[in-house]
């Protein structure tokens, strides 16, 4: 019974993840190495204006001056950035015109992934922009949105067309390490703006791929939702199964002005590496939003199963008088994954409110920490933040590790912190099993129960394919 | 239903069990009592499959299996049910959740369909009413902050949805007031039928005033030294658990 048991675990574990593949599209590739040069390439391969290239090359200067931060509590092999390629985009055949114009090979990429490129035969209600390594490849629902008012384009068609837009809200290039090289070398990614009023009728989401060996994916998000907007935007990822570490250092920034909000979604699923820790992307990402007007919200929910390491911390602003910060984070580390995840909460306005829900998940040898700073400026009066952060272990090989920070400069906050920590016993799982329940299918409603404040903040399509993930992720975990 | 023949198994390298014969047949109630550290509990363990037993001879016949062979959870879906001595709490996961996965589970094993959700709550709200149980525990997380009461009530409760064809409470008795454990034994009579059987283990004859065994078997230091009918309680109750080691002393001496 105990080979067989073996066998179900080593079944599981090497067969978890199902986004391993690699398709075989005709490439557009530079060679490998970061320079000044490299960098003008890039921007020359885009056709990008003057303003832009000054942009890039003063975030490359800027880049050159600065180390890695060494304070997160993560093994990080060093990073040998002349191995990377900083271009690889699918060669395009003409000018896309329809679906059918599309590489046969990407669409099939993209079904495969269950995300089709064809408008009439996606999930009603979402429109994607599909990204994979360095370019968007197609937006859908472009034009029913258009009809709103609503732009949703690919960030490279956004510096061409709406190019004071782009200007007006980008992120400072200085904002930390990996968010001045993604102003380096970043290539592609969503741009999506929402006028004054509006109401956007359908979920956005951009799905992004890695799929080239030895490249590197710097994509940009920029989200604009104006006064009295609406706007639930999802983000999806995955990669093949390789054994060198590929980096993946994204920027979103997000801005609401008065009255908006802003509904962030993010299902990572990157390729996490293997079970003995070889391989797995590098998710180092850069999320920031600012609540630039009186009483705008933004939310981030986050469920972060992949990458073997990710690091990373959605921030909010809160700028505007009575504006709102929240964010939901479940991080799931199996086998050698590591994340140092958590976010930024900075107070500016007065009675402005932020929420903190941050649930991790180590199984094998997986290390998990939580780091948050909560920060109340001196003039952020009657500024209130509750943070609850909780982890859960599998197994006696992982760790779980809580860094909250607090500055408070202003005497009528309140700030709460709770934290606790817990772990799946043999006994919960037998438990499960007695009344007829696989232990795998114990595992994830014993995991699900404890993520579920998180996930019932997802949209509804996504939190049953969250459900799902979190328990694939964990197969095999306990033994 | 259930043939236990020279069983013999163990914890970590020591001898708790050291021979045991048993047969329950259907619609039969076998009472199982004995002194602490007698290896009643260990029973119960070995027949639902926890792994921390080894078993190290003898055979387990569950209607012509071999149940040693079977995974915790398809014994659990064969109708094997065990009440536990301390349930578990599971924070974050609802009794409507567990128990409509567990039943869905059990459906699927007999080849039907899942249970609509209305038809769920509705099998819910009636085994509920059997066995007294409070409808508020139904939408708390499983045990969790339960009493010790309700907690032995609430296993009683899932037995009900269940089903089983084999039900072994594990000390249910243990740790209640009169009246829980009166709701207890009522669960247990409710729910009695020609085809299913039930061991109840215990320590004290008082569950078995509520609950009246056809058999009573006592568990001396890893073996069943004395079966009976269940005038075997009330002696024990009587004289004592010194009685029956004082006898076993004096028939190794003999």
């Amino acid at each position: 019974m105990e080979k067989d048991q073996d066998k179900i675990i080593s079944d599981v574990t090497t067969g978890e993840y199902k986004y391993g593949f690699y398709s075989d599209i005709e490439m557009d590739r530079i060679p490998k190495g970061l320079s000044e040069e490299v960098v003008r390439i890039i921007s020359a391969k885009k056709n990008e204006p003057e303003w832009l290239l000054n942009f890039r090359l003063k975030s490359y200067r800027h880049w050159l001056t600065m180390k890695m931060p060494t304070w997160p509590n993560l093994k990080i092999a060093p990073i040998n950035y002349q191995d990377i390629i900083f271009y690889a985009a699918p060669k395009e055949r003409k000018n896309l015109t329809s679906v059918d114009d599309i590489d046969p090979e990407l669409k099939k990429t993209f079904d495969k992934l269950g995300i089709p490129l064809e408008e009439q035969k996606h999930l009603a209600g979402v429109a994607v922009d599909a990204v994979i390594d360095s370019v968007s490849v197609k937006t859908t629902f472009k034009e029913t949105l258009a009809e709103m008012g609503i732009i949703f384009c690919s960030f490279s068609d956004a510096v061409k067309e709406y190019p004071d837009l782009v200007r007006r809200y980008m992120v400072p290039y200085t904002d930390n390490f990996f968010a001045t090289l993604n102003s380096a070398v970043f290539s592609d990614g969503s741009f999506c703006y929402i006028p004054k009023g509006v109401r956007c009728p359908m979920e956005l989401s951009t799905y992004f791929r890695i799929n080239s060996a030895n490249t590197g994916q710097f994509e940009r998000t920029l989200l604009i939702a104006d006064e009295e907007s609406y706007v639930s935007y999802l983000e999806g990822c995955t990669a093949p199964s390789r054994d060198e570490n590929q980096l993946h250092a994204a920027i979103v920034e997000i801005v609401a002005e008065k009255n908006a909000e802003v509904k962030y979604s993010t299902v990572q699923n990157w390729y996490p590496g293997d079970k003995d820790g070889r391989g797995g992307v590098y998710n180092f990402v850069t999320k920031r939003g600012m609540c630039k007007g009186e009483n705008s919200k933004i939310s981030w929910t986050q469920i972060e199963t992949g990458s073997a390491i990710t690091w990373k911390y959605p921030s909010c602003i809160l700028r505007g008088d009575n504006s709102t910060g929240e964010f939901y984070s479940v991080a799931v580390t199996n086998n050698h994954q590591q994340a140092d995840t958590g976010t930024k909460m900075t107070h500016i306005g007065k009675n402005t409110k932020s929420t903190i829900v941050s649930k991790g998940i180590s199984a094998g040898h997986g290390q998990n920490s939580y780091r948050g700073l909560v920060k109340v400026l001196k003039n952020a009066t009657n500024a209130r933040n509750y943070s609850q952060c909780d982890s859960l272990l599998l197994g006696d090989k992982c760790g779980a590790h809580t860094f909250p920070y607090l500055e408070v400069d202003n005497s009528t906050a309140i700030v709460e912190h709770e934290a606790t920590t817990s772990k799946i016993g043999e006994d919960q799982i037998f438990y499960c099993n007695q009344r007829g329940i696989s232990t795998e299918d114990a595992i994830g409603l014993i995991v699900n129960g404890y993520a579920r404040e998180v996930i019932n903040k997802l949209p509804m399509e996504f939190a049953v394919e969250a459900q799902k993930l979190l328990q694939i992720s964990l197969e095999g975990s306990v033994g | 239903m259930l043939i236990i023949n020279n069983l013999k198994a163990s914890i970590g390298g020591k001898n708790i069990l050291k021979g045991i014969s048993l047969e329950v047949k259907p619609g039969e109630i076998h009472a199982i009592m004995g002194p602490n550290g007698s290896g009643k509990s260990t029973l119960a363990a070995v027949l639902a499959g926890r792994e921390f037993v080894e078993v190290t001879e003898g055979t387990v016949t569950y209607y012509g299996k071999n149940l040693l062979e079977m995974t915790p959870e398809d014994r659990a879906k064969e109708g094997i049910f065990l009440g536990f001595q301390y349930p578990i709490e599971i924070p974050g996961v609802s009794m409507v959740n567990f128990m409509k996965t567990a039943v869905n589970e059990h459906r699927k094993h007999k080849g039907l369909d899942p249970l609509s959700a209305s038809d769920f709550l509705k099998l819910m709200r009636d085994k509920k009413e059997l066995v007294e149980i409070d409808s508020k525990l139904a939408n708390r997380s499983v045990n969790e902050g339960f009493s010790g009461g309700e907690k032995k009530k609430n296993e009683i409760f899932q037995m009900a949805m269940l089903e089983p064809r084999l039900a072994i409470l594990d000390e249910t008795d243990s740790g209640l007031d009169i009246d829980a454990l009166r709701i207890v034994a009522n669960g247990v009579n409710k729910l009695k039928r020609p085809d299913n059987s039930f061991i109840v283990i215990t320590h004290y004859q008082r569950l078995l005033d509520y609950i009246i065994p056809d058999v009573v078997h006592v568990l001396y230091d890893g073996r069943i030294v004395k079966t009976a009918g269940k005038e075997l309680a009330l002696e024990l109750e009587e004289k004592g658990y010194d009685w029956i080691k004082k006898e076993i002393e004096n028939n190794v001496t003999a």
